[in-house]
């Protein structure tokens, strides 16, 4: 199953990069929405996929899964969140502002050029 | 007190010059500078008997004692000489400039602190036995001076000779710190002493021929030599009593002492002898070529600093010969040394007393344009009295120092064929007469100099000012110095056993152990019939009919292509690095987010994958696999199609929800993989996510492509295929090659008896791994205020409400 997942987050990365290489913030957005997916699941996948029983103490269980690689992808999902939520914001504001969601007019100010 | 603080003598008084200038506003501030560099003198001057029988002095202090870095004051002939010649002109150059620059219209203290800081500088270049200290002192004179060529900055031409010397010396300072280096880690020592005490084992190393290089880059700068000398000229902006100090008598020298400083160390090397005598040679020949082209008296000036400085040069190359001749040879390369330190003696006396005489011409005519000056014979007498002496002497004519000099450069460029070593026998006859033609040259132009200026018809219209005499107390100086230059001709073995012996003794160590040994007796007839005689009679007529002839081919020198020049060489280089780095950074600096993501991404790619090659890292293991189940496929293909979804759509609403899909797949991943507590924040978070896109995406345009071409996209399909494959090589290499177990056992075994809880992944959470926890709640409180900031604050308020207005 762990190459069958390998596989599955090389393809979620390069859809999220593929993404993030558009023009459009929307689905810059969107592309690093599907590269913390990716990620998180990469985390689990390297952690190792075995296991009987989730990480939670009962009588007879030798072979639990990893809880540790579980702690860190839940303080992953919680900060992508933070970061994705600002960046929503950010989004919003700028279409706002600037009047283009279009990447390539975003290029500083005509004294910068 | 020891002589080591005497360097900073100069330095500390130029802290106490800008409160005299602001207090003592009656009394020019010159004045009281004039006390720094007369004192000097006269404490230097008590050195000169002590060291007659070859003895040499040593006085230093701790600078970083834990680096073994330390300020040494060494004394010795040579190092004597030349602080004696910095003091003894700085008083000069002091005295004149007081009544050179006008103490109302000037800003003196500028000037003075400059000069000060230069003294301080000169004094540690000459006397450093420490090589880092050595380049320290190295690189505060060409700070020193650039300020004093920029002193007038707010003319373009000064700015711009400022900056080019700078650029230049600089980079020949750096040069040479490299070389500094690689001696000092050759030689395990930064003494200058030491060094020379092992220079047998160190000819054999290396690295010995690149410190030779570096260290004669540095000099070669320094000294304004082939193909450096360009900064000189442009250097000329400076007020004429810089240009006299520094770049006739001292700095200029620097290169010259420090070749003559490490001829011990590197006379073994054929490279050595080669390069600064040839490099000398060159430089003279052409320095004296190309004065006569100039109409500027300090542009003839600079340029005939030039080549007397490549006479030098070439005749401290023939002394290291001495080291393969010995002693006993009495061949003329034991006296080359000799005449190149006594030519720098001469040169420092009548240059700077010819600079002197060019700034007092400027002073009291207002033009230093050769082509309208003339005839100021009977009106300034005294001044070109002195500038008749000056110039004899430069040109090399009896009864003036120049002449000695002269003689003895002849005589050492005629013997430099007689040296059978490194193929001198064959090349060495252009030697002399390389030599020759640029004492021809080096006549016609000391007679251009003074006589263009001087004698001819007086052109009264043509000059700014009314031309008189100069007050007593500019003529004092250049005075002073003309005296010299025919004292020395007179009595020249008495500068010569008390200055020159023990200078030459410090550079030729491998011939004399005492100045005395030393059996050169100046004289200043050779005898009839000696080659000397007839080349010294050559030279006389053969300049002197070029020198009547001179308007007939002086016009020659504007038919020379201007692109040829090394000027151009650097300005183009200038160019070229400004305009070049420039669009270089234009080609990849696009603006663009995309490119610097393609960067990146081509980046990881690439040094991931040739890593992995590179190392024979990739690895596909089918041991420890989790088994695959048949409802794991099928969340395997709802969030391959989620994906895909999101590529293709093209309504935002699809692509929100087709992330939300693949969201959702990973959740159920979660449950599949015994973990509860991912399952259920993803869950939770993908709704808030999801609902937060549709909140903001109300407010946002259509999911637009902006028209990408096909090709656009093919270039994105193929980095992200490439970053793609990339995660899934490392993947698989990195799950099948574990190297450690897993710690989370003893997670496992203590959590209930240690920590009190069941669900280790909360435990770990807040009692093992409790900071992280911290900190991501740090991370969230900190994006919810920025989301609160972006939204409420809004200062570019006024400028919306124009937008507004204009729509």
């Amino acid at each position: 199953m762990e190459i069958v997942m390998s596989f599955v987050v090389g393809f979620l990365v390069m859809a999220a990069v593929y993404l993030m290489l558009s023009k459009s913030l929307l689905r810059i957005i969107i592309g690093t929405g599907l590269l913390s997916h990716g990620a998180h699941l990469l985390f689990l996948t390297m952690g190792g996929l075995g296991g009987t029983a989730p990480p939670v103490v009962s009588p007879g269980v030798t072979d639990y899964a990893d809880p540790l690689p579980q702690a860190l992808i839940l303080t992953a999902i919680v900060i992508s969140f933070g970061v994705t939520a600002f960046f929503l914001v950010l989004a919003y504001r700028s279409y706002q502002e600037l009047d283009t969601d279009n990447m390539n007019l975003m290029r500083g100010t005509e004294d910068h050029d | 007190m020891p002589f080591v603080y005497f360097i900073f003598i100069p330095m500390l008084a130029a802290i106490l010059i800008p409160f005299l200038y602001k207090k003592v506003r009656s009394i020019h501030t010159g004045w009281f500078v004039l006390v720094v560099p007369v004192v000097l003198f006269g404490l230097y001057t008590t050195f000169v008997p002590k060291l007659q029988n070859g003895d040499t002095y040593t006085s230093s202090f701790d600078w970083i004692p834990s680096l073994d870095i330390s300020f040494i004051s060494y004394i010795d002939g040579l190092s004597l000489l030349f602080s004696l010649l910095i003091t003894g002109i700085g008083a000069l150059v002091v005295l004149y400039s007081i009544f050179y620059l006008d103490k109302t219209r000037e800003q003196l203290h500028n000037f003075y602190v400059y000069l000060l800081l230069f003294m301080t500088a000169m004094l540690g270049v000459v006397q450093s036995d420490h090589l880092i200290s050595l380049y320290f002192f190295w690189e505060l004179t060409s700070i020193s001076s650039f300020l004093l060529i920029g002193y007038w900055y707010k003319r373009d031409r000064s700015r711009f000779g400022a900056l080019k010397s700078m650029m230049i010396t600089v980079f020949g300072g750096l040069m040479m710190l490299g070389g500094f280096i690689l001696l000092s880690i050759m030689g395990d020592t930064y003494s200058i002493r030491e060094l020379i005490a092992q220079a047998p084992e160190l000819a054999n190393h290396k690295w010995f021929i690149w410190s030779l290089i570096l260290v004669l880059l540095g000099a070669f700068t320094k000294s304004a030599q082939f193909p450096f000398y360009i900064w000189l000229p442009d250097a000329m902006e400076a007020p004429t009593p810089v240009s006299a100090y520094l770049h006739s008598a001292t700095m200029v020298k620097a290169g010259l002492y420090l070749v003559a400083r490490f001829t011990p160390l590197y006379a073994s090397s054929e490279w050595w002898i080669w390069l600064v005598t040839g490099t000398g040679l060159l430089t003279l020949f052409w320095g004296s070529f190309f004065a006569l082209k100039q109409t500027d008296l300090k542009g003839i000036l600079a340029f005939s600093t030039v080549s007397q400085l490549g006479l030098i040069m070439s005749l401290l190359g023939a002394g290291a010969i001495s080291f393969h001749t010995g002693v006993e040879d009495n061949s003329i390369f034991k006296y080359a040394a000799f005449a190149a330190i006594f030519h720098l003696v001469n040169h420092a006396t009548f240059k700077g007393s010819l600079f002197m005489i060019a700034g007092i011409v400027d002073h009291e005519t207002g033009t230093r344009d050769i082509r309208k000056l003339g005839g100021l014979m009977s009106i300034m007498p005294v001044t070109f009295t002195i500038a008749l002496i000056g110039s004899f002497s430069m040109a090399g004519l009896p009864p003036f120092n120049g002449f000695l000099s002269k003689e003895m450069f002849l005589s050492g460029m005629l013997s430099i064929q007689n040296f059978d070593l490194f193929a001198f026998a064959t090349w060495g006859i252009l030697f002399p007469i390389i030599g020759w033609i640029a004492s021809v040259f080096t006549f016609v132009y000391s007679l251009y100099f003074v006589f263009r200026t001087f004698t001819g018809k007086y052109k009264p219209d043509l000059l700014p000012k009314k031309a008189h005499e100069a007050p007593i107390g500019m003529l004092i100086p250049p005075a002073i110095l003309g005296t010299l230059v025919i004292a020395i001709f007179f009595v020249p073995n008495l500068i010569g056993d008390y200055l020159v012996k023990p200078a030459v003794m410090a550079m030729q160590p491998f011939l004399y152990t005492s100045p005395s040994e030393i059996d050169i007796h100046i004289s200043a007839w050779h005898g009839f019939f000696e080659p000397e005689l007839l080349m010294t009679l050559g030279i006389i007529g053969l300049g002197l009919l070029l020198y009547w002839t001179l308007p007939k081919w002086q016009p020659l020198y504007t038919k020379f292509p201007d692109w040829l020049s090394l000027n151009r060489l650097y300005d183009s280089l200038m160019y070229f690095s400004e305009v070049g780095t420039n669009r270089l950074s234009r080609i990849y600096m696009t603006g663009y987010m995309r490119s610097y993501l393609v960067y990146m991404f081509t980046g990881i790619v690439i040094l991931t994958i040739s890593t992995v090659f590179i190392k024979d890292a990739f690895d596909v293991s089918f041991a420890m696999l989790a088994p695959i189940r048949f409802y794991e496929l099928i969340i395997v293909l709802v969030l391959l199609a989620g994906t895909i979804t999101i590529l293709l759509a093209n309504s935002r609403l699809t692509a929100i929800i087709a992330l939300g899909a693949v969201g959702y797949s990973i959740a159920l991943f979660f449950v599949i993989f015994n973990a509860p507590d991912l399952a259920l924040t993803q869950l939770v978070i993908e709704t808030v996510s999801v609902a937060l896109f549709l909140l903001v995406f109300y407010h946002l345009p259509k999911l637009n492509r902006h028209e990408n071409r096909l090709k656009f996209r093919l270039g994105n399909a193929l980095v992200a295929f490439g970053v793609g494959a990339t995660v899934t090589i490392v993947a698989l290499s990195a799950h099948s090659q574990k190297l450690v177990p897993s710690i989370s056992s003893y997670y496992e075994e203590t959590v209930y008896s240690k920590a009190g809880g069941g669900n280790i992944v909360n435990v770990i959470l807040v009692d093992y791994r409790g900071f992280d926890t911290l900190f991501e709640i740090a991370v969230l409180a900190i994006a919810s205020i920025g989301i609160i900031g972006m939204i409420k604050l809004r200062l570019t308020k006024k400028k919306e409400v124009n937008r507004i207005e204009d729509k």
